[in-house]
């Protein structure tokens, strides 16, 4: 019964915590599903994410050179069961973004490519109740030199990011609630230019890159094939600098946000290797980036390795 | 059970590739101490930019060597190098790799820090930044390419004004450093065989504090630290008596008032223009037939300093400046409009990342020091391997940004000449990499201070003059790759550059310097 489903949250991550897409860790890292020994998942997604508000600093504003700025992505995901309490994922999206008025071009291209391993740690196992704890080790790297002085049409910002994320899960009967926190270690990245203003001018091509925290809470109803929870996500640059008025955004704002939104999937009766997958999603509070709103659509198939039993 | 600790090994190895080394190590950093090669002990005899003449400065004799005072002053000295505290060191530090060197990379933060176009008023006017008020939203000021362009003329103006006089009384009053007139004095910077009355720092410091607070006047706390900080070194290091830095304080703050008096007249107030004269350009364009510049900005936002040239130039006199306009760009009707509209278009469709890249290394546009900025660190990061004398880095500086600022009055006055339209405005279907520029597109200012900037560097290190030309050649290119000129706008402009470039070389030749 368990280890059926693909775990949720795939890429949903990618396409908000900041201006742009940005997938900076693994999107599987969030829950708290795993899949079974010797099961390969692969997933397709695509996603769709806009906003015509964003903010600079901490004010809000909309941007008549800009109007609507869209971003399209396709996402490939592998998730791996090495041991019933061991998997490796991997993913990489293909983005494209366009602003819907004003003269600035959109661009388009693959971007990160995150590599995971999930690890439950913990599992007590009681009459219904179930409290697992899970950790989360993930590197994501850039696939290629992708633009990332052009803001917001870039597809992201061009970092090396090692994550550490830790999670608890409780379920009891079809309920469940799970509480995540990941620490983001970003690695500096390498500009175009020469020299660049934050809150003074600094005379390198180098950016320091501050890191970044995610939390994040999601419940809702889980059962063997079905699982629909609502889930609030915070995003947290430590460190960085707010936009000034009228300024363009850069790879070391201080990019906040937190979003709520809903995701759900299914897995099918008759074939329970295949999962249907949705998500939508809206950015309530924010800074330095978009307010978007974003939705997300995919399926995925199971394959199973293991010599003998199906996979249910 | 193995596998998590291989995990926790892996991600060990990890963090150490990421995390590497977060530190950012800045260009300037490197920068030794200024130990120039030759003197300039004759620099007094240098012809000045503005200033008319040394002897309209009625600066006092030092007391002599042998006087109460200066026995005096050498006493304090010897208490003030003594026992520094680690913060005088490391302004020490800062300042000993040189006083123009160390202004122009102040002038290009403050530049960054002010090149921010207004934000709209509710009802999509913008705001005009206020010299009377500088602190209020918008900030003033908006320091754009042209603002830029005459502020670092200026102020290098006044600094290589200010140190060809410090020179001539050098020369006058030959009084030794403090270092040499007693040996117990054991001064924190390298030893120098020029006299120091004035103080050559000093002499910078007031030039550069004066000028600035006028262009700049929402930092003048900032300025003035920076000034005291550049004074106090003197005294700290043992590299000066406290009267030669006030005589160079003095005489500093002298030169800049009589720089500023020509800025307050060279027709700057009248470069914004009014509702009135901007429809009038657009009314102009049409009566020849053309297609006039829209900005391309929502809400409509009003030229960017539509009669900066008319601004009378530091090279040439107003009257010089129609026979140096370009002729007109290519009618937006025709043919050969269609054609660069064209190769626009395909530069925009499928960008290569090398075409990016120099998009974007040239580009700057907002919240940067601007094209005569970036032009300004190049020839810093050259001059530096130079060991020039400090009056020599600010001739060198003068003659770069007198060039710049008289390329940007002769670009801005062939664009608002033939008013002509952006690409993107003739083509909708052009989108561009990086930000449109809120004014029209013949010729391209990038091009121009390039072409003008490259000349003068190029006169200045000979050995050099291939790569400034194929720097210059990229920059243009830039604006191509990015979607906002035209090949014509480019080529014209790079031609203009150099020609105005051509005048700083003829002054160059003939100041003595050389």
């Amino acid at each position: 019964m368990k280890k059926v489903y693909y775990p949720l949250l795939l890429g949903i991550m990618a396409l908000c915590m900041s201006f742009f897409p940005a997938a900076s860790y693994a999107q599987t890292e969030q829950d708290a599903l795993m899949m079974g020994e010797r099961k390969l998942c692969v997933a397709a997604t695509v996603q769709y994410s806009s906003w015509t508000n964003y903010w600079e600093g901490n004010f809000n504003r909309d941007n008549e050179n800009l109007g609507r700025v869209t971003s399209k992505a396709a996402a490939l995901m592998l998730n791996y069961g090495l041991k019933e309490n061991l998997n490796i994922m991997a993913t990489l999206p293909y983005i494209q973004t366009a602003s819907s008025k004003g003269t600035l071009s959109g661009l388009k291209g693959f971007q990160d490519l995150s590599l995971a391993v999930k690890w439950r740690a913990l599992q007590w196992q009681a009459d219904r109740q179930k409290v697992s704890v899970f950790a989360v080790g993930g590197f994501s790297t850039p696939t290629n030199q992708y633009n990332i002085e052009f803001l917001p049409m870039s597809v992201g910002l061009g970092s090396q990011v090692l994550s550490g994320r830790l999670i608890s899960d409780l379920q009891v009967n079809k309920f469940s609630l799970t509480l995540s926190g990941a620490y983001l270690h970003r690695g500096n990245v390498k500009i175009d230019r020469s020299a660049y203003y934050t809150d003074r001018l600094i005379n390198s091509n180098e950016v320091n890159m501050p890191d970044a925290g995610n939390f994040q809470l999601r419940t809702g109803y889980r059962s063997s094939r079905t699982i629909a929870e609502a889930f609030v996500d915070n995003m947290t640059t430590f460190g960085g600098f707010d936009i000034r008025k009228n300024d363009m955004p850069f790879v070391s704002n201080r990019m906040n946000s937190t979003r709520v939104g809903l995701e759900a999937k299914h897995y099918l009766a008759r074939i329970p290797a295949l999962g249907l997958h949705a998500a939508g999603w809206h950015t309530l509070a924010g800074r330095n980036v978009g307010q978007a709103i974003g939705f997300l659509a995919g399926v995925d198939y199971i394959f199973d390795f293991t010599s003998n039993t199906a996979s249910k | 059970m193995k596998k998590p600790f291989t995990f926790l090994l892996s991600c060990l190895c990890l963090l150490h590739l990421v995390s590497c080394d977060k530190d950012v190590v800045e260009t300037n950093a490197g920068y030794q101490a200024l130990q120039p090669t030759q003197t300039d002990a004759e620099a007094g005899t240098w012809t000045p930019l503005i200033v008319s003449s040394a002897a309209d400065f009625p600066l006092s004799a030092p007391e002599p060597a042998t006087s109460a005072a200066y026995l005096q002053e050498l006493k304090e000295l010897k208490t003030m190098t003594a026992n520094l505290t680690a913060d005088q060191k490391r302004i020490i530090d800062y300042w000993k790799v040189g006083s123009v060197l160390r202004w122009n990379e102040i002038m290009r933060e403050l530049v960054a820090k002010h090149n921010l176009p207004p934000y709209q008023n509710p009802d999509k006017t913008y705001p005009i930044p206020s010299a009377a008020n500088p602190f209020a939203y918008p900030v003033f000021p908006f320091s754009n390419p042209p603002y830029a362009a005459r502020a670092y003329a200026y102020v290098s103006a006044a600094q290589y004004d200010a140190l060809v006089m410090a020179h001539h009384f050098k020369n006058e009053f030959k009084r030794a450093a403090p270092y040499h007139a007693d040996a117990s004095i054991k001064p924190a910077i390298l030893k120098s065989e020029l006299a120091a009355y004035p103080s050559e720092d000093a002499v910078v410091a007031g030039a550069s504090l004066e000028m600035m607070k006028l262009l700049f006047p929402a930092d003048v706390a900032y300025l003035t630290k920076m000034a005291e900080e550049e004074k106090n070194y003197r005294l700290w290091s043992g590299a000066n008596v406290r009267s030669d830095v006030v005589a160079g304080d003095s005489l500093g703050r002298w030169v800049a008032r009589k720089v500023i008096q020509r800025a307050k007249t060279d027709g700057m107030g009248a470069s914004v223009g009014t509702q009135e004269l901007w429809t009038k350009l657009e009314d102009d364009c049409r009566a020849k037939g053309e297609t006039p510049w829209l900005s391309l900005e929502t809400p409509k936002r009003p030229p960017m300093l539509p009669f900066f040239g008319d601004v009378k130039p530091l090279l040439f006199d107003r009257s010089d400046v129609p026979a140096l306009r370009p002729g007109p760009p290519p009618s937006a009707n025709s043919e050969q409009m269609r054609k660069e509209l064209d190769e626009v278009l395909s530069y925009t469709l499928n960008p290569t990342r090398e075409h990016m890249r120099i998009v974007n290394f040239w580009a700057d546009g907002v919240g940067t020091s601007t094209p005569p900025g970036h032009w300004n660190a190049i020839a810093t990061e050259e001059f530096v391997k130079k060991q020039y004398s400090e009056v020599r880095w600010a001739r060198n500086y003068a003659l770069l940004n007198a060039a710049l600022m008289d390329a940007a009055i002769l670009c801005w006055n062939t664009k608002f000449y033939y008013f002509n339209a952006r690409p993107c405005q003739l083509d909708p279907k052009i989108k561009t990499l990086t930000g449109v520029p809120n004014f029209p597109a013949y010729v391209s200012g990038h091009s121009t201070f390039s072409g003008a900037a490259a000349t003068v560097l190029g006169h200045i290190i000979p050995e050099r003059a291939i790569d400034f030309k194929a720097m210059a050649q990229e920059a243009s290119d830039s604006r191509l790759f990015g979607g906002i000129h035209y090949r014509a706008d480019c080529e014209e402009g790079l031609e203009a550059g150099s020609k105005v470039g051509d005048y700083a070389i003829a002054r160059a030749r003939t100041d003595g310097a050389e």
